[in-house]
């Protein structure tokens, strides 16, 4: 299945439909092969173009510091990145849907806390780390259930869960920070698969992408995605059980964000209200720059794995470089600003370069056809 | 070519006396593959009030459209005091002393009444502020004029349809107006307030206003309208004085066609799969009742706004019905949603194809399985060879032209869209197929393949519901035709009896009686 993508390079060529429907019947085989190509390459392109960011910042990272190629630093700096990434991974079909979730990182917070919290009061992990999954998902399934019940901007709905679930986050463990956890849970979150510099944390996080990658590419629940995505009303139309299917996303996206939680605390070894603050920002980053289209229908998880790996790149030459933490905030706006621009750029641009080729000849053409047009006329009746 | 009145002849009207307000001379429009208007002469004399008829799609919006500056013509132009201008807009064609008033009212519902009828032209005082009692006091004037009492300080929302109606054309008079269209301004009122409407209207021409009223109620244009003008299929049929005109010949006007395009082989006719009793969705329609038998095509005939996609929506389970019950194989069925409609089968072909009936962006294939795709794949993966398959026999038997099931839907031609949306339906192997205008927008070829297709179908034992309001289709096509005016059944035809005239009469609610004890 080849998703029509948005490319991020701004090509003149990559888009092809409003040319060939001038052209007619006439040019009609070859230009459905430029178009198959087309749909090819432009799903391939931006692949690429991420690539050759990613490349490049490798580069740029091997020249700041001799430590920055090494196998540790790349351990360490995927690692730093997962509880974003797992969530990128939930969010992506949601923002394929037209809707987001705001919320995320609070409940990456709140998952924390609960985590903290029965921890302390003495419940064995092992029991503690399913019900806070379960708290996640009630959360998620929350969120969807008021987005789809009284159809509401998920915006809007996410962003008062965003408050709700952070305020919850702090009434759980008040002012506490619970960092006496076990050794086996730090491991988890903290160390790598014995023998390698792969994290624990990056296995599940491609266990989860190839999960994410085969249900979005592969399966019926995938293509109502796409479809509620492209055209909600086709898709209800056409028997697409539009609400459930998004409370089933929402309620998967609260689940993911409380594994994140649990993930961060273990990483950390902490858990606190605060966990999680500012990730949603970098979530939605991951998304858009992996090629999901903001306002719904297009995206690839292929896309978002080479974004999560830009970003780590990215932050780690950026911290190679001498820049403080707080710069690097500001790149990851830059970047999902970038983003979300570039595609609309590269429209702009090629919707302005077949004007200039099409648009003034055509609009003589229409000028300076008849008035009259007799086959019209006649045959109707 | 029909038409009495060129630009000469405009232009020596023109010199001879004085030129009309307002014409149109020679206009054509065309929208995609659909002419809208054809070569239309017409032009509004002051003081008259000038009836547009028409059947649905006939141009008569489009004249409205043209006269409000929203469209430009391709050809012929509009003249006013007998010199052609090109309006650019619709505050360039307000500007020019051109009111128009839109079918629906087109207020502001949280402003004012007063803030309604002068935006655009607010009075302003000293460094440009808002001079509201100025505006407040013009207001009341105008309604004072109209001898209407309406609180120029309320908020619109809340007001009644009447009363946003009379805002409309208090705001078309605001300006001084020289020429006021009215496009079906008593769709949505009772028959007091229309009398209310035809006082106000009267008063206005009584002022040398040059008013034209668009309407598809002929007892209305026989009661207002000093002339009336037949549009039919874009074209102008004739222009005449409604004292010169029975009811019976502006029908005739409406309809005037013969030609038969459409085969149709009868099929043979089983038990009833669908029923419908007493049927009612408050504000939509009422109190409908009818049945459709295996192998039998039912149309639903009715002016626009007569409530016809409203039932079909309720069978769908689109919306809810306040009243009644659908019966299918004789058992009470109520859908929340369009999946169960469908799991049921009942299918529904959309009135509109690009925004109800097609995912754009995604190919023949993927538009065609969408509904079956959980049944088609229960192990939830999606194997290409099997959606290709089915896909393929459907394009085969549908005829539909494309270079393969990858195809992006957009490249296809409007006709052969259509055709991938009812082969999407038939995918799902309904029992009762609606099919809503299937073949708007197409062209003439693929018009009679959709026909054929839907012939076949009704022969193959399914059930159908034809919506259309191409009367010459809904007459080849139908078993028998049930007719709503205003939301409710003004006639059921059979087959044997239905003729475009008796249709067109009990769609513009003039026999109802008649027809209704008759059937």
């Amino acid at each position: 299945m080849t998703q029509d993508l948005r490319t991020g390079s701004p090509q003149p060529d990559s888009s092809p439909a409003p040319i060939e429907a001038s052209t007619g019947a006439a040019g009609r085989s070859g230009s459905v092969m430029n178009r198959v190509l087309g749909s090819l390459s432009a799903a391939a392109r931006l692949e690429v173009f991420l690539i050759i960011i990613l490349a490049f910042l490798v580069w740029w990272g091997a020249q700041l510091s001799p430590f920055f190629l090494t196998g540790s630093n790349f351990g360490f700096s995927i690692q730093a990145v997962m509880e974003i990434s797992i969530m990128a991974l939930a969010m992506t079909p949601i923002i394929i849907t037209g809707e987001i979730d705001l919320s995320v990182e609070s409940m990456v917070g709140l998952s924390s806390c609960v985590l903290g919290w029965l921890w302390m009061e003495g419940v064995p992990l092992q029991l503690g780390i399913p019900i806070v999954l379960l708290v996640g998902l009630l959360g998620g399934l929350f969120n969807g259930f008021v987005v789809t019940r009284w159809a509401l901007p998920s915006l809007v709905v996410t962003l008062g869960t965003l408050a709700l679930f952070r305020g919850l986050a702090h009434v759980v463990l008040g002012s506490t920070v619970v960092t006496n956890f076990p050794a086996e849970f730090r491991d988890f979150g903290f160390s790598y698969v014995p023998g390698t510099n792969i994290p624990w944390t990056l296995l599940a996080f491609l266990i989860l992408a190839a999960v994410c990658c085969a249900v979005i590419h592969l399966t019926w629940i995938g293509r109502q995605v796409f479809a509620v995505g492209k055209n909600k009303d086709a898709a209800r139309y056409s028997g697409v059980r539009v609400g459930t299917l998004k409370l089933a996303l929402f309620a998967v996206s609260g689940l993911v964000a409380a594994f994140a939680g649990v993930i961060l605390t273990s990483r950390t070894s902490t858990a606190n209200p605060d966990n999680g603050l500012n990730m949603t920002l970098a979530v939605v980053t991951i998304a858009v720059l992996g090629g999901v289209d903001i306002n719904g229908g297009k995206g690839t998880i292929p896309g978002v794995i080479l974004a999560v790996f830009i970003l780590a790149t990215l932050k780690s030459a950026l911290t190679q470089a001498g820049i403080s933490t707080d710069y690097q905030n500001v790149a990851v706006g830059l970047l999902l600003i970038v983003s979300v621009i570039t595609p609309l750029l590269a429209r702009q641009f090629r919707i302005l370069a077949d004007r200039i080729r099409l648009g003034r000849w055509r609009h003589r053409l229409r000028r300076g056809r008849p008035a009259r047009d007799p086959a019209a006329g006649e045959v109707v009746r | 070519m029909t038409d009495s009145m060129t630009i000469d002849a405009i232009e020596s009207a023109g010199a001879a006396s004085v030129p009309p307000p307002v014409a149109l001379a020679g206009v054509s429009k065309r929208f995609g593959a659909t002419q809208a208007l054809l070569d239309v002469s017409l032009a509004l004399l002051p003081g008259e009030i000038h009836a547009l008829v028409g059947e649905n799609g006939a141009g008569k919006s489009t004249v409205v459209k043209v006269l409000a500056g929203i469209h430009q013509p391709d050809s012929g132009a509009v003249v006013l005091d007998g010199k052609t201008v090109t309006l650019h807009g619709p505050a360039h064609a307000r500007s020019l002393g051109i009111a128009v008033v839109h079918q629906e009212p087109r207020l502001f519902p949280d402003l004012t009444v007063a803030e309604n009828v002068f935006i655009g032209h607010v009075p302003s005082g000293r460094l440009g502020s808002v001079n509201w009692r100025e505006m407040r006091r013009s207001a009341d004037r105008i309604f004072e004029s109209l001898s209407v009492h309406i609180d120029s300080s309320a908020v619109v929302r809340g007001l009644s349809m009447a009363d946003q109606q009379l805002i409309e054309i208090a705001k078309a008079l605001s300006i001084d107006a020289r020429v006021l269209v009215l496009d079906e301004p008593t769709a949505s009122l009772s028959a007091h307030e229309v009398v209310r409407l035809f006082e106000i209207i009267r008063q206005t021409r009584d002022r040398g206003v040059a008013v034209l009223f668009v309407s598809h109620r002929l007892e209305e244009v026989f009661e207002l309208c000093g002339r009336a003008t037949v549009l039919r299929d874009g074209r102008h049929v004739i222009t005449a004085p409604t004292s010169e005109l029975t009811a019976a010949d502006l029908v005739r006007h409406m309809v005037g066609r013969s030609v038969s395009l459409f085969p149709r082989t009868t099929a043979h006719i089983g038990d009833v799969l669908l029923e419908v009793r007493g049927l009612t969705r408050v504000g939509a329609f009422r109190d409908i009742s009818f049945s459709v038998r295996a192998g039998e095509i039912v149309g639903l005939a009715g002016l626009v706004g007569a409530g016809r996609t409203e039932v079909a929506r309720v069978l769908f389970g689109l919306d809810r019905a306040d009243a009644g019950e659908v019966l299918l194989d004789g058992k009470r069925v109520t859908f929340k949603t369009p999946s169960g409609a469908l799991e049921a089968g009942i299918a529904y072909v959309p009135e509109d194809r690009h925004l109800d009936g097609l995912v754009g962006g995604f190919s023949i294939a993927q538009n065609v399985t969408l509904p079956i795709i959980p049944r088609l794949f229960p192990r939830f993966f999606i194997r290409g060879g099997r959606e290709r398959a089915i896909t393929e026999d459907f394009v085969e038997r549908l005829r539909i032209r494309s270079t393969g099931v990858n195809e992006l839907i957009e490249a296809l031609s409007g006709g052969n869209q259509q055709k991938v949306v009812i082969a999407k339906w038939l995918a799902t192997n309904p029992r009762v197929l609606i099919l809503d205008e299937p073949t708007r927008g197409v062209d003439i070829g693929a018009k009679v393949e959709v026909h054929r297709i839907i012939s076949e179908l009704a022969a193959s034992g399914l059930g159908i519901v034809l919506i259309s309001s191409e009367l010459p289709e809904v007459l080849a096509m139908s078993d028998r035709i049930i007719v709503l005016h205003e939301g409710r059944m003004s006639a059921e035809i059979p087959r044997a009896e239905a003729s475009e005239e008796r249709v067109m009469f009990a769609a513009t609610g003039q026999m109802a009686e008649e027809t209704s004890s008759g059937a």
